[in-house]
């Protein structure tokens, strides 16, 4: 399978008490399970099925993920600025793997 | 008294005209071969919004890639392309816009991809990457992605006419069990719906292409090896001669448009 690929977008600086928005889009098949290869064989369901985003180690964020998101799967939220830190993102793999990045946000 | 009547019912005549003429310019604006109209019009705005969102066009993905490959060393001369080509956005700018070209060393045509396996091999003593493969698309997708709004501009004079021209055949040619020439797809029935895809005029300005049906990214042969499986045809191979000569005459065909690439098709 392909690289899992990872695009994330915060704002530079943001104030503090301000609602700022969160992008991330990621490679990734998202194989439903439903669906047949060339080969006439079912290809096996492969999806991220779950999603977090962990502000100074709080979860401010989490998703389920199921069998209907699309392939690159693409994900847009708000929090609340609160201190200057990293935003972890976990994107949790059928396959048993844990995708983890992180991003900077500078509370001003 | 029928003097009012008969001007009302010809103003309602000369509207009901109006509308269908309006109809029928802007049917022609889609169909009309006289000027070349990427496939981009022909899509609906939610995956022209796709493309043109650097966010979210999942073709951006293979241009990262492709900056990857770009710097990273291969091959037993220990170099990588930007060791001899520096910055490739100063010095890739525009080339893409004139792949394919007449190759005077090799005697033949020479596409982007095959300029890029020239390069390892000769240059950096690599591997040739593999044609469709994810390495080789996004570091064609990468040098395309410097010539991002350039136009297409192939240089078909010399000995490049000739293949221009076993293109141009190729195009027109009726082939398949369906019989269908290129040009009756994308030149007669532009505009026109094929079950659920609208056909464009069959452009090249857009590649390599992120398909949503593919769902990945896809060469300028891959398409045509779609659009012969379309009519049943027997598909060349990629990088044949040619198709080669068919990407030449479709760059010709379709030149004076931006390129595209990556754009996003549906
Ligand atoms: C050893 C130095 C060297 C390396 C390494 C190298 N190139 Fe080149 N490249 C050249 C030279 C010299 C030319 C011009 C002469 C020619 O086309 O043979 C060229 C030409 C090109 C062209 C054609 C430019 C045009 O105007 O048509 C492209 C595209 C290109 N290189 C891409 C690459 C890529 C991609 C890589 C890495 C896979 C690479 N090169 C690696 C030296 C190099
Ligand atoms: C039966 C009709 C049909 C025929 C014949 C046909 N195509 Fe297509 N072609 C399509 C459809 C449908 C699409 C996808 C929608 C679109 O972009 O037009 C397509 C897409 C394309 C595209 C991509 C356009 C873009 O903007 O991304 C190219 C290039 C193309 N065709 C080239 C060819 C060539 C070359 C031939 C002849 C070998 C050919 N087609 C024959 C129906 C056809």
């Amino acid at each position: 399978m392909a690289e899992f690929r990872i695009r994330k977008s915060v704002p530079e600086t943001v104030r503090k008490g301000e609602v700022f928005e969160i992008k991330t889009l990621v490679t990734h098949p998202m194989d439903n399970g439903f669906m047949f290869g060339r080969d006439g064989k079912r290809i096996p369901r492969h999806i991220i099925h779950r999603f977090e985003a962990i502000y100074n180690g709080k979860t401010v964020f989490g998703a389920d993920w199921h069998v209907a998101v699309s392939t690159n799967p693409y994900i847009s939220f708000h929090a609340l600025a609160e201190e200057s830190g990293t935003i972890e993102f976990r994107w949790h793999d059928d396959n048993g793997t844990v995708h983890v990045d992180s991003v900077y946000i500078q509370v001003i | 008294m029928s003097s009012t009547h008969f001007i009302g019912a010809f103003l309602a005549v000369e509207m009901l005209a109006a509308v269908v003429l309006t109809a029928h310019a802007q049917e022609r604006q889609l169909t009309s071969g006289a000027f070349p109209l990427s496939g981009y019009h022909y899509m609906g705005t939610q995956i022209q919004e796709l493309q043109d969102d650097e966010f979210l066009n999942p073709g951006r993905f293979a241009v990262d890639h492709g900056l990857e490959l770009w710097l990273e060393s291969d091959g037993s001369e220990g170099l990588s392309c930007h060791s001899c080509h520096g910055d490739a956005s100063v010095s890739m700018s525009g080339v893409a816009a004139r792949y394919p070209q007449f190759d005077e060393n090799r005697r033949s045509l020479v596409n982007l991809e095959g300029r890029i396996n020239e390069m390892r091999t000769e240059f950096m003593k690599a591997e040739p990457l593999e044609l469709e493969s994810e390495e080789m698309l996004a570091l064609a997708a990468y040098l395309t992605f410097q010539s991002l709004g350039e136009v297409m501009d192939v240089d078909v004079s010399g000995e490049a006419a000739r293949y221009l021209e076993e293109g141009r055949e190729y195009y027109m040619q009726r082939r398949g069990q369906l019989d269908l020439a290129c040009s009756q797809c994308h030149d007669e029935r532009a505009g026109m719906m094929l079950r659920g895809d609208r056909i464009s005029q069959g452009h090249v300005n857009g590649f390599p292409v992120y398909r949503l049906i593919w769902r990945s990214m896809g060469s300028r042969h891959r398409m045509f090896r779609w659009c012969n499986w379309a009519v049943r045809a027997e598909p060349r191979e990629l990088g044949s001669d040619e198709y080669l000569s068919l990407e030449l005459y479709l760059a010709w065909r379709g030149r004076g448009l931006n390129i595209e690439s990556p754009a996003v098709r549906p």
